[in-house]
């Protein structure tokens, strides 16, 4: 055989293995990093009980899980987004614009957000009003709005350690920010009376967009240090507690679960954050959990429809199953979410 | 004669030489106290190292080896294979929920054998001295050997729970143990007994090098195989294209190409590039071979192709670097032997410039080995457990690399993924080492001085 004869050759074999493992035969998903430990959970289970591959997890946070999601149908996309949080209209628009036109939605369980602080430190019983009292930046007093400056929590709440106030808080690309925001902060801002103040003086055209402006300068924390955003993981937040014990950080409920021997929990509003009472309602700080499918991909890569069967199954996501022992609060409404995912339901317009 | 004999009457140096003079003591304090700068200055560096590399192998050293609990067990037929066919395609369909009663039940067995009271445990408490991993360690074990069912294995090792493991590790204590959700002292106090007994003990962890990634329930079960294959792949892919690719280009710019605005130009740009910040290569790796070229999400091959784009600059220039230090004298030589300016290139300047090339390769792959921005945005900061095919299929599958690995345990919730993160940079470090010392090697033998 000639030289030559030998290089095509070579070149024609790889060329046929290559586009032979171009034909992808393992699923893949990506996107919120709060979801990635449960995803991981399944996907490990599915590989090991199932004679497909393990699906391949990515992290990246819920957003960018979701615009790699939305850039199109075929091999070389991904078929799972993970998102906590639901994901938006203009993320359908771009959907729709790349071809990406049936969605299937399916929630899978809720996370439970907790306050946690160093373990030896004192017991923090809190409200909503305490977190906006401590971290906004404008507060009312005596049916006024004046600058926060409150330095210990017991100026916020006589019933409060005097423990100086510094708060790790998610930062703004977390999905966690957005619920501590809705859940928390605004929450807070109506019990305190502060948003009535700020919707009085709120400018805009008509209610809802005073309404819309009450809200944002509810959301407007103070900025001299006493409220920090952490941009990382909840692995720095718990690193910077470990540093400076006076500190009270915000963290995913399994990841508290997984560090109960580090970290201390808060109440709110005198719950105790448990599996048990986020399913329950009682404690109020939580949000549901979702991941998106793309229902062209089902059939096409080897195994979706087996995965997404057995993620919602009551072996997984039931309240015995391995998440909820995670820390996943189980969705009271999973056997309706199973008829869904078993029918490919597609989503419907957002309400 | 006279004018050299005469003695500087008036000159600079007045006082005796065995005396110092105001001047020298200066000049020798000012050299005294440099020589003091820089080894403060050295000693600061060393003590940083030092500090790094203590802080890395105290919390990562016990990544390599992991506690195993090694029991009798009994495999019945009739719940591991109900059709009597001993076919492992029929097995498969026992789940390891079915492998876990089995372990459960053995464990239990073990337990009273060796008289270790467990009262006032659940029996969820007792299974959880076992790692999750567990069972599917067992049906592994089973569905390569399906003669093993209906027999008794006497001895079959499987990994202990990471919280037990970390209190033989001291991560977890008694105290610690008292506040941990996932832990409780009793059942530290039965692995304690189970270890005096012979039941647990700690080994030599080679599954760390060779299993794959583990979820966050698993992190005594967690490795760097696919990691290690992954970067693997992307350094062959590395090697082969920047080599050919990055010499042909210092050789042309080197030997041939005449000087004028446009080399100029390519000079400062291939400068330039080798600035860049990696993270800009990966967002061009993505619009380009993912979205572009449609080539697959999270494989070795783009993330080889994007460490190629990056490796190139650095290695192009100290490969001219290496090129430029071959005395001209050679190249006249052989031009005046009669040879042609390719003969010159490749039989003479080429070959004594080898060892300076290979270096600058290697220190390249080196840089391209420990990068991890570029890969997040091509999809390889991912959770794959199956190992990626032979070459070169195996290109395409998906994989992670060693820095990813890193980078994503230290992300985990678990504890014990701190000491697997740690464990992880000491592989990478060794790998480093190693290649940095066969550079070293190489420029030692092969390198020429003029």
């Amino acid at each position: 055989m000639s030289f030559m004869k030998l290089t095509a050759s070579t070149l024609a074999i790889a060329a046929v293995s290559a586009t032979a493992a171009l034909a992808r035969d393992n699923i893949q998903s990506a996107g919120s990093s709060t979801v990635l430990p449960y995803a991981t959970i399944v996907a490990e289970a599915f590989g090991e009980n199932f004679d497909f591959k393990t699906p391949v997890v990515e992290s990246g946070g819920s957003g960018a899980g979701r615009k790699k999601f939305c850039e199109g149908v075929g091999e070389n996309t991904i078929d799972i987004a993970n998102s906590s949080s639901r994901i938006t209209q203009s993320d359908i628009d771009t959907c729709a614009k790349n071809g990406v036109t049936e969605i299937m939605e399916v929630r899978f369980g809720y996370d439970g957000i907790v306050f946690a602080s160093d373990i030896a430190g004192p017991d923090f019983a809190f409200t909503p009003a305490d977190w906006y009292n401590a971290i906004g930046a404008q507060v009312a007093k005596d049916g006024a709005l004046v600058a926060n400056a409150s330095a210990t929590w017991d100026q916020v709440n006589a019933a409060l350690p005097a423990q100086p106030i510094l708060a790790f808080i998610p930062g703004t690309k977390h999905g966690t920010r957005e619920v501590f925001d809705t859940k928390v902060i605004v929450a807070g801002c109506k019990e305190t009376g502060a948003y009535d103040l700020f919707l009085a003086k709120a400018e805009g055209a008509d209610e809802k967009e005073k309404a819309k402006a009450a809200e944002k300068a509810c959301n407007t924390l103070r900025t001299d240090g006493k409220s920090v955003d952490v941009d990382g993981d909840y692995t720095e937040t718990l690193a910077r507690i470990a540093a400076n014990k006076q500190a009270i950080g915000v963290f995913g409920l399994s990841f508290y679960q997984n560090n109960t021997d580090k970290l201390k929990v808060a109440t709110i509003n005198g719950v105790t954050p448990t599996v048990e009472s986020v399913a329950k309602g009682e404690y109020p700080v939580s949000r549901p959990l979702y991941f998106y499918v793309k229902k062209a991909h089902l059939g096409v890569i080897p195994g979706l429809q087996e995965y997404i069967d057995f993620f919602v199954s009551d072996d997984m996501a039931g309240p015995d199953g391995p998440l909820a022992a995670y820390g996943l609060v189980p969705d009271p409404e999973l056997a309706k979410t199973q008829e869904a995912v078993a029918a490919g339901t597609v989503m419907g317009p957002l309400n | 004669m006279t004018d050299i004999s005469a003695a500087p009457a008036s000159g600079s140096h007045r006082g005796s030489l065995l005396v110092q003079d105001e001047l020298t003591r200066k000049r020798n304090a000012a050299e005294t106290r440099f020589r003091l700068y820089g080894i403060v200055a050295i000693s600061i560096a060393m003590l940083a190292l030092a500090a790094l590399l203590i802080s890395i192998f105290s919390a990562g050293m016990p990544a390599f080896r992991q506690t195993f609990v090694t029991i009798p067990i009994e495999l019945p037929a009739d719940k591991l294979d109900k059709s009597g066919t001993r076919d492992s395609a029929v097995m498969a369909k026992v789940t390891t929920v079915g492998y876990a009663k089995v372990i459960n039940e053995a464990l239990a067995a073990a337990l009273a054998a060796k008289g270790i009271s467990t009262d006032g445990m659940t029996e969820k408490q007792i299974a959880g001295l076992l790692s999750p991993e567990a069972p599917a360690q067992l049906r592994n074990y089973v569905l390569a050997n399906p003669a093993v069912v209906g027999t008794s294995l006497p001895e079959f090792e499987l990994l202990a729970n990471g919280r037990v493991d970390g209190f033989f590790k001291g991560r977890v204590t008694m105290e610690s143990a008292k506040l941990d959700s996932n832990i409780t002292p009793e059942q530290l106090q039965v692995a304690q007994k189970m270890t005096d007994a012979g039941l647990m003990g700690k080994r030599f962890n080679w599954a760390f090098i060779t299993a794959p990634d583990a979820s966050d329930q698993r992190p005594e079960a967690a490795g760097l195989g696919v990691a290690i294959l992954g970067s693997l792949y992307m350094m062959i892919v590395v090697l082969v294209l920047s080599l050919p690719i990055g010499v042909a280009a210092a050789v042309y710019l080197e030997e041939f190409a005449v000087k004028n605005f446009w080399t100029d130009l390519i000079e400062v740009n291939i400068a330039n590039l080798a600035a860049v910040p990696s993270i800009v290569f990966g967002i061009l790796g993505l619009a380009v071979f993912i979205n572009f070229a449609g080539l697959p999400q999270s494989a070795p091959i783009v993330g080889g192709l994007v460490l190629t784009l990056m490796t190139l600059p650095r290695i192009i220039i100290p490969a001219r670097a290496a090129l430029k230090a071959v005395p001209p004298s050679i190249r006249d030589a052989a031009l005046g032997v009669g040879a042609s300016k390719v003969q010159s290139v490749f039989h003479h300047v080429l070959p004594l410039a080898a060892p300076g090339i290979l270096t600058g390769m290697i220190i390249g792959l080196a840089q391209a080995l420990g990068e991890t921005a570029p890969l997040l945005l091509i999809g390889m900061v991912a959770f794959v457990r199956d190992y990626p095919g032979g070459l070169p299929g195996g290109l395409f599958d998906p994989a992670t690399a060693l820095p990813v690995q890193v980078y994503s345990w230290t992300t985990r919730g678990d504890p014990g993924f701190v000491e697997r993160a740690s464990g992880a940079i000491i592989v990478l470090l060794v790998f480093l080492l190693i290649m940095n010392a066969v550079a070293i090697v190489l420029r030692r033998r092969f390198e020429r001085r003029w």
